[in-house]
């Protein structure tokens, strides 16, 4: 890779100064992000004895790699099942809000349409004019929904930045395509269908991600709705365990011992391990300014 | 009308899931700020059995010491973030544009932009790990016969905390914008300074610089419009560890004050006047924005 070859002519030399330092901030800021992921995963593989000589989190490799804490942590049945209501309200809620997202943004995607100010108002507001937490909180409550799984998806199962963003990137298609179909017969559900979502794969990648993010990271709606604490998703788990170190509710008769650091920092790698299996298949998107055409628009 | 009806019901029922949701949890809800100007009883009388008692609440908030704390450390957060946290995504910009190598500007890339979609309760759990009394920093320092220091706990410096969260977490993905911005800049420009004699620093300040004011005043104004949002989860997570002298903002007073302690209207009232004020700050932001001639967040159309 000729990394000069890209220098336009007119452009100076680079000065060694400049470059070095250059170098030099690209390292440190990639060690700020990295390093603290590093050392949490290398401790989160280390045995117990290991880390007690340490006396906290391990930096250097040469102690050998075991599972131990990741078995431990499976053992304990809080964390294993909070781990399975995490999967499981990540993949419905994604899947509602997806679908229910690219629905209403193919919708909105069409001016002077029946109706369509009415909703695109309904959508726009959210942005300026927000319910509260506290009527939010009685009317969910109000609703029947506490202990319900779907306090944690439906309060938070349409954002207006991804409707908004669907649309933006579903107005930019060439117009002509949809009236072709229209004219070869084509409603608006095989419209959307088979022009239009293929056409749109990179943005509703996009903002898949974003879904699936926000409903694995949720824990407050948990926190607020589900008195039972055998619902709780991953992410409460992470906060009490190992943020507050508190006990885990049901886990007292169960696991007499604290928490080892090690078992600590399993935790956090169960809970980052999604975002970096997925991150490398949706980031290429990014950088092809699908989310800044709908910041702009 | 209904030859439109007639014509347009298939997108109608599309929208219809998401008005469902958006009206049920959104607008439906947002109706409920009736109870801050109520002797609101969740029991006995409900939303429609209490009694009105006006701006009673909004009263009282005033001659409350613990909100007016949460409005100056929320105003106070928001100033230090405009100056400290700010400029950090334009700088971070700037210098992966620089990059001629398009590896190593991709590379670059996915790892400032990874922290963005990690949870504040990871990013937290991170830094109690780093800087926390028992954290790696401690460890090492004491390991070298110095005294460990806890960074998490101390109120003194919780506002240095939570900026440089904030600037882990965000930092590098609030840089896409500006990168979108400096790709917008017509390369030619550039060539025509250099032929003149301009060199990088001058480049730099009256090409590059101007080319992305507009977008750094829109976000700037945009930022000034959402002063009261410092974000929750943040100060909520972390008010135990540092005590809510320094940690209390508008929205955890919202929930200590409304959910926690059961006082629903009082609640209800401080979060209303932080809507309405949040509301009039944005739109003057949006007004301010059109007068520096930037196209501001919405438009008439």
């Amino acid at each position: 890779m000729s990394a000069n070859a890209k220098r336009a002519a007119w452009e100076e030399k680079p000065t060694v100064g400049g470059q070095a330092l250059k170098g030099a901030s690209i390292i440190v800021i990639a060690l700020l992000i990295l390093f603290p992921l590093y050392t949490i995963a290398l401790t989160s593989l280390s045995s117990s004895e290991t880390v007690n000589r340490v006396g906290g989190l391990v930096v250097w490799p040469g102690d050998g790699i075991t599972f131990e804490a990741y078995e431990q942590m499976f053992r304990n049945p809080v964390v294993l099942r909070s781990l399975l209501v995490s999967l499981g309200i990540t993949a419905v809620g994604t899947t509602i809000s997806v679908v229910v997202s690219i629905l209403g943004a193919y919708s909105l995607s069409r001016p002077g349409s029946f109706g369509h100010r009415t909703v695109l108002f309904s959508v726009l507001l959210m942005f300026v004019i927000f319910p509260g937490l506290i009527p939010v909180y009685l009317w969910v409550s109000a609703i029947g929904l506490r202990d319900n799984y779907l306090a944690m998806i439906l309060p938070m199962a349409v954002s207006a930045f991804n409707v908004v963003v669907l649309r933006a990137f579903f107005m930019s298609l060439p117009q002509e395509l949809f009236d072709a179909a229209r004219i070869d017969g084509a409603g608006e559900f095989r419209v959307l269908w088979q022009i239009v979502a293929p056409l749109s794969k990179a943005v509703i990648a996009v903002v898949t991600l974003f879904y699936a993010v926000a409903y694995w990271n949720n824990w407050f709606n948990a926190f607020l709705y589900l008195d039972d604490t055998s619902k709780w998703p991953l992410a409460l788990v992470l906060r009490t365990y190992v943020v507050e170190s508190s006990p885990l509710p049901q886990a007292s008769g169960l696991s007499t011992a604290p928490p080892t650091l090690a078992v600590k920092m399993a935790i956090v790698m169960i809970a980052i391990i999604p975002a970096l299996i997925i991150y490398p298949f949706v980031q290429k998107h990014f950088k092809k300014g699908v989310i800044i055409g709908a910041v702009k628009g | 009308m209904s030859a439109r009806l007639k014509r347009d019901w298939p997108l109608l029922l599309m929208a219809a899931p998401m008005m469902l949701l958006v009206w049920g949890f959104w607008w439906i809800p947002a109706l409920g700020n009736v109870i801050a100007f109520q002797d609101y009883k969740p029991y006995t009388g409900g939303i429609f059995g209490s009694t009105i008692v006006g701006f009673t609440h909004f009263q009282l908030l005033f001659a409350d010491p613990a909100f007016t704390r949460a409005l100056v450390n929320t105003l106070s957060i928001t100033a230090f973030q405009v100056v400290f946290y700010f400029p950090v995504p334009i700088a971070l910009a700037l210098l992966m544009h620089s990059l001629v190598s398009e590896r190593l500007r991709s590379m670059l890339q996915s790892v400032v932009y990874l922290p963005y979609f990690f949870s504040w309760v990871l990013v937290i759990a991170i830094f109690q790990q780093m800087l926390g009394g028992a954290g790696l920093l401690s460890q090492t320092l004491r390991a070298n016969g110095f005294e460990g220091v806890d960074w998490m706990t101390n109120p003194d410096t919780f506002i240095l905390l939570v900026t440089s969260q904030a600037i882990w977490k965000e930092a590098g993905f609030g840089a896409i914008i500006f990168l979108a911005a400096l790709a917008a800049i017509d390369p030619n420009l550039y060539e025509a300074a250099a032929v003149d004699g301009a060199g990088r620093w001058r480049r730099l300040w009256h090409i590059t610089l101007p080319g992305i004011r507009p977008v750094i005043v829109l976000l700037l104004i945009l930022r000034l419009g959402d002063a009261l949002n410092v974000g929750f989860e943040q100060f909520f997570l972390q008010r135990s560890a540092v005590g809510s002298q320094a940690s209390e903002v508008f929205d955890t007073f919202v929930y200590y004050s409304g959910v926690r302690t059961g006082d629903f209207d009082y609640g209800a009232a401080a979060g209303l006047f932080k809507g309405v004020v949040g509301l009039v700050l944005i739109l003057a932001a949006n007004k301010a924005a059109h007068l520096l001639g930037e196209r501001g967040v919405y438009s008439k159309s």
